[in-house]
């Protein structure tokens, strides 16, 4: 169980939050050109790593907002939280 | 291999049960197999099994980063049933547990296959509907499954709490459905898949594939390069890193899922009791503990620790449901890394690597499939085509679009 830090709010309890997954996924803009396997790559296909990655979260039971959190997930550690408008954070110091 | 019967068993006890031979041998890899199998879960041993009994190549290799059994193969609760929604499901389930029927027999080793039948409570007129849909497409499909009334269900269970938080409305109940020992279905495909003259290489870790070509010529290992003709992936949770190492993607999330037992108590759950709106199900083992899951986390993770707020959740509904159980004191809690798919589907596949196979994407709920999965799997790899019932699981329905949503009848329950 996470104490999360929302951009907005500051530490909340996990139970505060909810996740949707991979973060910085873009909608493509050329859809008219696209084949079905590149639709279903963006649909459905995710990188999944064992490792650092970036996903969304919401602070479904506080402010209601969106915000991205980049986390470890096999320590689970959080090495930040930002806004969705925020730039990529750096990946922490020795990590891959 | 050793003989297991009555007579060996009178025999190895006078002998103080010391001279039992050991069931599988411990080998060192060859430097080339016609094929290799990467994870030593029952799936991949299933699997090895079959391609030698069945499909006649034993020039096969199980390699397993740790020891077989360890991920998991070794940390589910065991339900096995056949009752999903859609054909291709039905298909594929069903040939499980009718390779189940028989399994005792066929591996001469005790699975302890136990169809108790398995309810699945309907809480609310959405389970009422959920469960009517289901049921009646398994029974078009020919699969055994019956409406029981709240009255039948007090019967079969008499100390629920009908009128709970979780009112109970009704429940499908399948009488094939149970449970079986997940360590002996291990070993039993273990032994068997030896004995006909599989390798099983455990402490050997796949850290990459030797690819030319567009095809699959072996693998790296922790114990050096392997070649082989032909690699089949059955790495449940590390599935999407197995990908990455091949240079492609899969449509899979790993969540950890966690499970947890109780002290053991004297015989009181005849039947697997589940349902798909509250995230508890419990049956107990032979050996008397009460054996509770729950969903899995809510985020991705390969921890094999899930959260404690997802124990809490579970043992209020348990409480709720079964008030007998509130001083039951629990023993032990621990969790797996299930590849989960949007469509709670699993994926059994050629894959953009020619001659590389994945059998992944079983999520939650593959540990009943173990038979089905292990003998369709083999039957693709030896042929080079897809076994007709594990074609539509394939990875590329997620391009097409035919997608086997058993999102309703699989998404909490296993
Ligand atoms: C808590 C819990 C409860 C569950 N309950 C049920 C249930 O009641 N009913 C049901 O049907 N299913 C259930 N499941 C799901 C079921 O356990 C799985 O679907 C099934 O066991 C998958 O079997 P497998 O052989 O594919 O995977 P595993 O047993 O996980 O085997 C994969 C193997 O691959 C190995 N591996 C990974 N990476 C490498 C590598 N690089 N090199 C070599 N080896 C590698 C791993 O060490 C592991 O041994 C449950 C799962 C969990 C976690
Ligand atoms: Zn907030």
């Amino acid at each position: 169980m996470f104490v999360i830090e929302c951009p907005w709010c500051g530490k909340r309890d996990q139970s505060e939050f909810i996740t949707h997954g991979e973060a910085h996924i873009a909608r493509p803009t050329n859809g008219h050109e696209m084949t079905d396997a590149e639709w279903g790559d963006y649909v459905f296909f995710r990188d999944n790593p064992k490792g650092i990655t970036r996903e969304r979260w919401i602070h479904t039971h506080g402010c209601a907002r969106w915000f991205n959190v980049m986390r470890h997930t096999v320590t689970e550690e959080i090495f930040a939280t930002y806004k969705p408008t925020d730039p990529k954070p750096e990946l922490p110091e020795g990590s891959e | 291999m050793a003989h297991f019967s009555v007579f060996s068993l009178v025999r190895n006890a006078l002998n103080y049960h010391k001279d039992w031979p050991r069931q599988w041998r411990s080998p060192e890899p060859k430097s080339h197999y016609d094929v290799i199998i990467v994870g030593g879960g029952a799936h991949g041993l299933a699997t090895a099994y079959y391609l030698a009994t069945e499909c006649g190549i034993t020039n096969v290799a199980v390699l397993e980063r740790a020891w077989i059994g360890g991920g998991n193969s070794g940390r589910n609760t065991t339900i096995v049933r056949s009752n999903y929604l859609w054909d291709e499901s039905a298909a594929l389930y069903d040939h499980s547990v009718k390779l189940w029927e028989g399994l005792s027999q066929e591996l001469n080793y005790n699975v302890m296959f136990s169809q108790r039948g398995l309810l699945h409570l309907a809480h609310s007129v959405h389970d009422m509907q959920e469960i009517g849909r289901r049921g009646s497409a398994i029974h078009l499909n020919g699969i055994d499954s019956e409406f029981v009334t709240p009255e039948k269900v007090k019967e079969m269970v008499p100390f629920i709490n009908l009128n709970c938080r979780y009112p109970v409305m009704g429940a499908l109940l399948q009488r094939r459905g149970g449970t079986a020992l997940h360590d002996a279905v291990v070993w039993g495909y273990a032994r068997g898949a030896d004995a006909a003259g599989v390798d099983i290489i455990q402490n050997c870790e796949v850290t990459g594939f030797k690819i030319e070509d567009n095809t699959v010529v072996g693998v790296e290992t922790s114990r050096g390069d392997i070649m082989a003709n032909k690699v089949g992936v059955v790495a449940a949770g590390h599935s999407s890193v197995m990908a990455e190492m091949a240079g492609f993607r899969m449509p899979l999330e790993s969540f950890p899922l966690q499970a947890l037992v109780s002290e053991p108590l004297k015989p009181l759950v005849d039947n697997v009791i589940m349902s798909n709106g509250v995230h508890a199900y419990i049956s107990q083992s032979d050996k008397g503990e009460l054996v509770i899951g729950a969903s899995s986390d809510a985020y991705t993770s390969y921890s094999q620790r899930g959260g404690f707020n997802v124990i809490e959740d579970t043992l209020q509904a348990i409480c709720e449901l079964y008030p007998v159980f509130k001083r039951v004191k629990m023993m032990r809690q621990w969790a797996g890394i299930v590849d989960v798919t949007v469509d709670r589907s699993p994926i059994i596949t050629k894959t953009p690597v020619n001659n590389l196979y994945f059998n992944c994407g079983w999520g939650t709920g593959g540990f009943k499939a173990t038979p089905g999965s292990g003998n369709v799997f083999a039957h693709s790899i030896a042929r080079g085509e897809m076994h007709p019932v594990a074609e539509p699981f394939s990875m590329f329905r997620f391009h097409s679009g035919a997608l086997i949503d058993e999102g309703a009848a699989a998404a909490v329950a296993h």
